[in-house]
């Protein structure tokens, strides 16, 4: 059928070369974790490595790919080829890019967090003692926010014994949109707070690679009115707060079966032909009479119409979106809807495309 | 083919004893238009009502004239009861200001010098502005409050769109088991005793801890904490109490969760999550309210015979005289378009199954898909009129 595949724009280098922290964001229900895991794979073809990151304990990625629930440990869930993607399948293509996925524990990471810059020794035991641990991470949220996000910022600066980075790119599966610029933004917050010691100056430095070009922040997004107004406010927002915009993704894309036109002519004078059109592809049975036949067909023609000016409706809703999102003016790419749910099959396939669009 | 029982919204809320009405469940599934259509029939069946959004999208905040957020429960325009405006049944509906909420608790529990030291300490502001979880304590805590003045036959709850369903829940005890913390007792300690009281207490060397919290903080953040702490310690009883209420009213007579999902398999994971966790809590679960489910006028033509037939006239099309031609193609868009929603609904309904044989016991009520989004209290009370079920009249 005409028209129902994009044809994908062959562009030049990838939209974000540069770009060591990804960031993906969207409204709950848009499929955001699917998004960034097809993000990381398609960031990971061609030989380089990604980590991508879980920050709200749903182990959403263990679930996607298929495997036991993570720990709070950097492990390795997925290789990926060029080729799997839709790539060249020589040169660097022949090489596997790694895919890493990390859940953070937030109490493990305050711990390690303290460790690191502190040596606290008996005072750390001292802190867990007194509940500590907890205050800091349930009823201080702001902490959990700021933890989570340093940690993503360590993993995309971080660096091996031979000099080179340990990852090409980080991808975090962010909390929703309603929350990313205060998540974002929470180490702000806390040098506000903490005007002096560690804490302003490490708040600081995340905030710092946070509002760098080495960051982008991507926003996923359905066709449907309330994620797409939420991705307008949430890049409105995020602009306002100096975060570095990334792209728009937009998922559960459905080719378009009927455009509104063609349900327009059906109505009223087409009625009949296209009565006429069922009986001839044999949905009138076999009886010997066309007026019979014709008959047969009847209680098919108004839920068949019916459900094709629901269609046409949608087609139009999804063309003002479009519009709406057009008109942020940032990279677009758009994900097939994929019947079924996702499946690691279809992940590969969501990660080509995000390649093929050019988004890595 | 299914066992599970068919969930009525009206009857429960046509029952008076039906106090409050909680929905909850994963983001993006229609919570918030379900709350609002629940409200707005209860109204119209003669129910003194209150909704209590927490992020409405604009347009349905609009269409139940919430175009500011005062944190006031305001009258909707254009309901009355079934008998009139004179006869009993209104809607009220109010969004969140969860800034506010915090300070209207600490002005209630604080005398005024005490509540202007807290509402100014720069802890407290970042705190109440709206970190993770303080959406979810400030919910309950209005909730809470809006039982409590007794101004209302039924409320109606949106819950706030949480990082997890347990959240929702845990506020309340979570506060109470930080109010029972040592680290209050800690930070308390060099305000109130000078740390010597305590460290015998805590067997832990509270100079130590707090050099410690120094050294991390910045000692000024330290003394803003401190500061916090001692200025909200007279209000800790008071906020344990209201925390451990509002969980009792939860788990009480007259409270009725409704799980709302969609029929996907990620939204009745998060759905089958969250009957779990409310059995656990013994807290009682009405149902579950599955939005936007498919359906067809022609179930009789299967999507495989639709796809066949679409194929032999996009086959013989050309072998038309123009006319007619046009309409083969029409018809068999008409066709392709049916076999593609026969596919979603075998999907949905398998994707049900699953669910039901898991919980057979969990009621379940269908709202049908929309083309577009809900904006107007018509809309609305389409949905509620879908979610009325078996008591409709």
């Amino acid at each position: 059928m005409a028209g129902t595949e994009e044809p994908t724009e062959a562009r030049g280098g990838p939209d974000w070369e540069g770009v060591r922290l990804h960031v993906v964001s969207g409204k709950g229900g848009t499929g955001k974790t699917t998004v960034a895991a097809a993000l990381a794979l398609a960031l990971a073809a061609e030989g380089r490595r990604t980590l991508l990151i879980e920050v709200e304990g749903r182990q959403g990625i263990a679930e996607l790919f298929g495997i036991a629930a993570l720990p709070y440990e950097e492990r390795k869930v997925a290789t990926v080829s060029a080729a799997q993607l839709g790539g060249p399948a020589k040169g660097r293509g022949q090489v596997n890019g790694e895919v890493f996925a990390l859940a953070i524990d937030t109490e493990q990471a305050l711990l390690e967090y303290l460790d690191m810059f502190y040596k606290l020794g008996r005072a750390g035991k001292a802190l867990q003692k007194v509940g500590f641990v907890d205050f800091a991470t349930t009823i201080a949220p702001g902490v959990r926010d700021v933890l989570l996000t340093g940690k993503a910022c360590e993993a995309a600066r971080r660096k091996g014994p031979d000099g080179r980075r340990a990852y090409d790119a980080v991808v975090m599966d962010a909390p929703p949109t309603g929350r990313l610029t205060r998540f974002l933004n929470v180490n702000s917050e806390v040098a506000g707070l903490a005007r002096f010691g560690p804490i302003h100056s490490q708040a600081q430095a995340v905030m710092g690679v946070l509002k760098s070009p080495e960051t982008a922040v991507h926003l996923v997004t359905l066709l449907e009115e309330m994620p797409v107004q939420e991705t307008v406010d949430g890049f409105t927002e995020l602009r306002a707060a100096g975060l570095p915009t990334g792209g728009v993704m937009v998922n559960m894309v459905r080719p378009p079966v009927l455009d509104a036109a063609a349900v327009a002519a059906v109505h009223g004078d087409h009625r009949e032909e296209v009565a006429l059109a069922l009986v001839e592809a044999g949905l009138g049975g076999r009886s010997r009479t066309a007026a019979t036949r014709r008959a047969a067909v009847e209680p098919l023609l108004d839920p068949l119409l019916d459900q094709a000016r629901e269609h046409a409706e949608r087609v139009a809703l999804e063309h003002e979106q479009r519009a709406d999102l057009a008109a942020l003016r940032l990279p677009s790419y758009e994900l097939p809807l994929l019947s079924g749910g996702v499946d690691l099959g279809g992940l590969y396939r969501l990660a080509g495309e995000l390649k093929a669009q050019g988004a890595a | 083919m299914t066992t599970e029982q068919e969930l009525s919204v009206d009857r429960l809320i046509d029952d008076p004893r039906t106090r409050i009405v909680v929905c909850c469940g994963s983001g993006g599934v229609g919570k918030t238009t379900t709350a609002a259509a629940i409200g707005l029939r209860a109204a119209e069946r003669g129910r003194r009502t209150v909704v209590l959004t927490i992020d409405p999208a604009r347009r349905l905040a609009q269409s139940m004239g919430l175009t500011e957020l005062d944190n006031t429960p305001r009258p909707v325009k254009g309901v009355t009861g079934p008998d009139g405006p004179d006869g009993p049944g209104e809607l009220h509906a109010m969004m969140l200001d969860m800034k506010r909420t915090f300070d209207e608790v600490v002005i209630a529990h604080a005398d005024p010098e005490r509540a202007r030291a807290i509402l100014e300490n720069p802890f407290y502001q970042s705190l109440s502005a709206g970190f993770a979880g303080t959406q979810e304590y400030m919910a309950m805590e209005k909730l809470g409050q809006l039982r409590a003045t007794g101004a209302w036959d039924l409320i109606v709850v949106d819950t706030p769109p949480s990082r997890s369903a347990l959240d929702f829940l845990d506020a309340p005890s979570r506060l109470g088991s930080f109010l029972d913390g040592r680290i209050i007792r800690v930070l308390m300690a060099p305000a109130k005793v000078g740390g010597r009281g305590a460290m015998k207490f805590l067997n832990v060397g509270v100079g130590m801890v707090t050099g410690t919290l120094g050294k991390i903080f910045g000692s000024q953040l330290l003394t803003d904490l401190q500061t916090f702490v001692a200025a909200m310690d007279s209000m800790f009883g008071g906020f344990r109490e209201r925390a451990d209420r509002t969980y009792q009213l939860l788990k009480a007579e007259g409270t009725a969760f409704l799980v709302v999902a969609a029929p996907e398999r990620d939204a009745l994971r998060e759905a089958a999550y969250f009957v779990d966790r409310l059995a656990a809590d013994e807290m009682p679960l009405a149902g579950l309210v599955l939005n936007r489910v498919h359906g067809t006028g022609a179930p009789q033509l299967s999507a495989e015979r639709a796809h066949a037939a679409a194929q032999s006239l996009e086959e013989n099309g050309a072998e038309h005289e123009p006319g007619q031609a046009d309409a083969d193609v029409l018809a068999a868009g008409l066709l392709r378009l049916h076999a593609e929603r026969m596919e979603v609904m075998v999907r949905e309904r398998r994707t049900r199954d699953r669910f039901v044989s898991v919980y057979p016991d969990v009621p379940i009520v269908e709202v049908p898909a929309l083309a577009g989004d809900v904006h107007d209290l018509d809309g609305l009370r389409l949905i509620g009129h879908r979610l009325g079920g078996t008591a409709e009249d």
